[in-house]
């Protein structure tokens, strides 16, 4: 599944991450990460976010993740109301969470 | 060749420095030769100078040991200018030797050590753009980095051989007589400049304020003086330091200033006359309120508080809680007036303070202190130089020297944002975990295993969490993740001495 609309999730606070979905210019997941602890945990954030996007089958995206320290939980969550926002979900996805 | 906390040190570079291995923060009593410096005898009526430009072309030459103080903070004016007039002049070579370096020298220094006019430094810390660029490699020689007392040591011990002192001051008269006291840019004690001023060869004094001859009191005296250049601005009042330190409303903070508060007053050391030291952390100066009330509370005076000083010991001092204020530097300006106005303030220099290799430092006499934390292992070493990145963010200041107390609690967050504060691993060794004996964090704290007599004492307050060291690193980890540990090369960056000269740990070079 592709994401064909821009949206966003999440804000810029401490502990917080900004997560935004835009159509992909390529053929993949592409992730921009910019983060404080980009040296720390710049891959762990970027495995948060694919796997979240696995799961609602999200194969062509471009994420841009502006993250001020979030925890995994932060990561997720906001991920998830960023691709449901994309997908026009309104429930939310239980069994993701 | 490893140490006694088991740092690995290479042998060139022990060789190279002529180092020893740090192996205890026990001394015996050794016997030391102080140095004395080149006196060049003045008998003239007045030291004024007018050019800045001459006073360097017939005093630094290359390849010396040029010092200044950080009295004046991220308000300080003189570092630049005349780092800016040594650039212009072609020196190469020097060694900077500071007392410590402030964000405002950053630019300064890095753009000197592009120039090649310094190829050396030793400070008790660095930050920001500078940090980062030497933790990248950007200066050849590594950087020593010494603790406030070991600074001290190793000048008056001639490991620094300061040839040139450059000391901004707030008041002057003609002949060098000078405090920190009066005057726009006053910041109070200058206790680590009053080093320089009697070890240096040279000692040139800068100031906005000329004043009448003899100026008194004086902390710097016309015997130790070579030269007065007048200067516009020694510094920016509103930088040097805040109008008074204001109470953090952080309620983490709040919570470790009350757990740090109740392990103090349970500890056998609160009792009529005790002494301590707090420092400026934020959880730290809350815990000089919950101080008070505890004193008011039990009727119990202390003799003296000890270090860098904050309005909120003024306020104990004036209340009559606090006898004396033994005070090498101000951190606020309530604190740095307070010391002109009251006799029981006393001004100390960094030797009197916590020199380990005198006839006896204040820090020997210290009951309690109250120590921050960049991070804390797991066999309570702690570093408050390199952040989890591996990338030098801090300066070690008293920490080495203050630890000594007989009741070292190091304030520490368990998490800070994402990064933990407790951790398996540090990037740098600063504080040897023999001299800490409790960490408090927002979670509970955590006893040195060394310090048995001390857990019957704690483990009787309520609602106070004693868990393991350990414990405390697997609880931050369960909240952050584990992080990627930096990468290094392998050339060293900073030598970490402890404050005896016996090296402690190494900093390597980044690898981003």
């Amino acid at each position: 599944m592709e994401i064909k609309k821009t949206v966003i999730a999440g804000t810029l606070e401490s502990s917080d991450i900004q997560i935004t979905l835009s159509p992909a210019t390529g053929d993949n997941l592409e992730i921009e990460l910019e983060s404080d602890v980009l040296n720390q945990f710049g891959n762990q954030i970027k495995k948060v976010i694919t796997e979240t996007l696995q799961k609602f089958q999200i194969t062509k995206v471009h994420v841009k993740a502006i993250d001020q320290g979030a925890l995994d939980c932060v990561i997720r969550a906001r991920t998830i109301t960023a691709v449901q926002r994309a997908l026009g979900q309104t429930e939310p996805a239980w069994e993701e969470l | 060749m490893k140490n006694s906390i088991g740092v690995e040190l290479p042998d060139n570079l022990m060789n190279q420095y002529h180092y020893q291995p740090f192996i205890t923060t026990k001394f015996d009593y050794p016997e030391i030769s102080r140095v004395a410096p080149v006196v060049r005898i003045n008998t003239n009526q007045s030291k004024v100078v007018d050019s800045l430009d001459d006073l360097i072309k017939e005093n630094v030459k290359d390849g010396m040991t040029i010092s200044f103080h950080h009295h004046l903070r991220e308000g300080d004016q003189i570092f630049n200018y005349v780092m800016q007039a040594i650039i212009n002049l072609g020196i190469k070579d020097l060694t900077l030797a500071p007392s410590s370096l402030t964000n405002v020298m950053n630019e300064m220094v890095i753009k000197a050590i592009k120039a090649g006019t310094i190829t050396n430094i030793t400070s008790s810390g660095m930050r920001g753009t500078l940090g980062k660029a030497v933790s990248r490699g950007l200066l050849k020689n590594p950087v020593i980095f010494r603790s406030h007392g070991g600074r001290a040591r190793a000048i008056a011990t001639g490991k620094i051989k300061i040839d040139v002192a450059f000391l901004g001051v707030p008041n002057s008269d003609e002949m060098g007589n000078a405090n920190g006291m009066n005057g726009e840019a006053v910041f109070g004690s200058m206790g680590y400049a009053l080093i320089d001023a009697r070890y240096a060869n040279r000692v040139v004094l800068l100031t906005d304020n000329l004043v009448d001859y003899p100026n008194t009191p004086a902390s710097i005296n016309q015997t130790q003086v070579d030269y007065v250049v007048k200067v516009d601005q020694v510094g920016d009042p509103t930088k040097i330091g805040s109008g008074a330190t204001r109470f953090t409303k952080d309620p983490k903070e709040l919570q470790i200033a009350q757990m740090i508060n109740e392990v103090i007053v349970h500890s056998p050391y609160f009792k009529e006359g005790f002494s301590f030291q707090t420092g400026s952390g934020g959880a730290a100066l809350a815990v000089t309120r919950y101080l008070r009330q505890a004193m008011l509370k039990r009727k119990i005076k202390s003799s003296f508080a000890l270090g860098g000083i904050t309005n909120s010991t003024i306020e104990l001092l004036n209340e009559g809680l606090v006898n004396k204020i033994m005070d090498v530097q101000d951190f606020d300006q309530i604190a740095a007036t307070s010391m002109r106005d009251n006799k029981n303030q006393q001004e100390i220099d960094a030797s009197w303070y916590a020199d380990p290799f005198n006839k006896g430092a204040m820090v020997t006499k210290l009951d309690v202190v109250i120590l921050s934390a960049l991070q804390v292992d797991t066999s309570f070493n702690v570093n408050v130089l390199s952040g989890s990145d591996g990338i030098i963010r801090g300066a070690i200041g008293g920490h080495q020297d203050a630890a000594t107390a007989k009741l070292t609690i190091i304030s520490a967050p368990l998490t800070r944002g994402r990064i933990a504060t407790i951790v398996p691993k540090m990037t740098s060794i600063t504080t040897p975990g023999a001299s800490v004996d409790v960490v408090v964090t927002e979670y509970g704290i955590a006893i040195n295993p060394q310090r048995r007599d001390l857990i019957s004492y704690i483990s009787k307050i309520p609602d106070i969490p004693l868990y393991s060291i350990n414990e405390l690193a697997e609880k931050a980890v369960d909240i952050v993740g584990e992080a990627q540990l930096p990468e290094y090369f392998n050339r060293p960056v900073g030598l970490v001495e402890y404050r005896d000269g016996t090296l402690i740990d190494v900093i390597n070079q980044v690898k981003i």
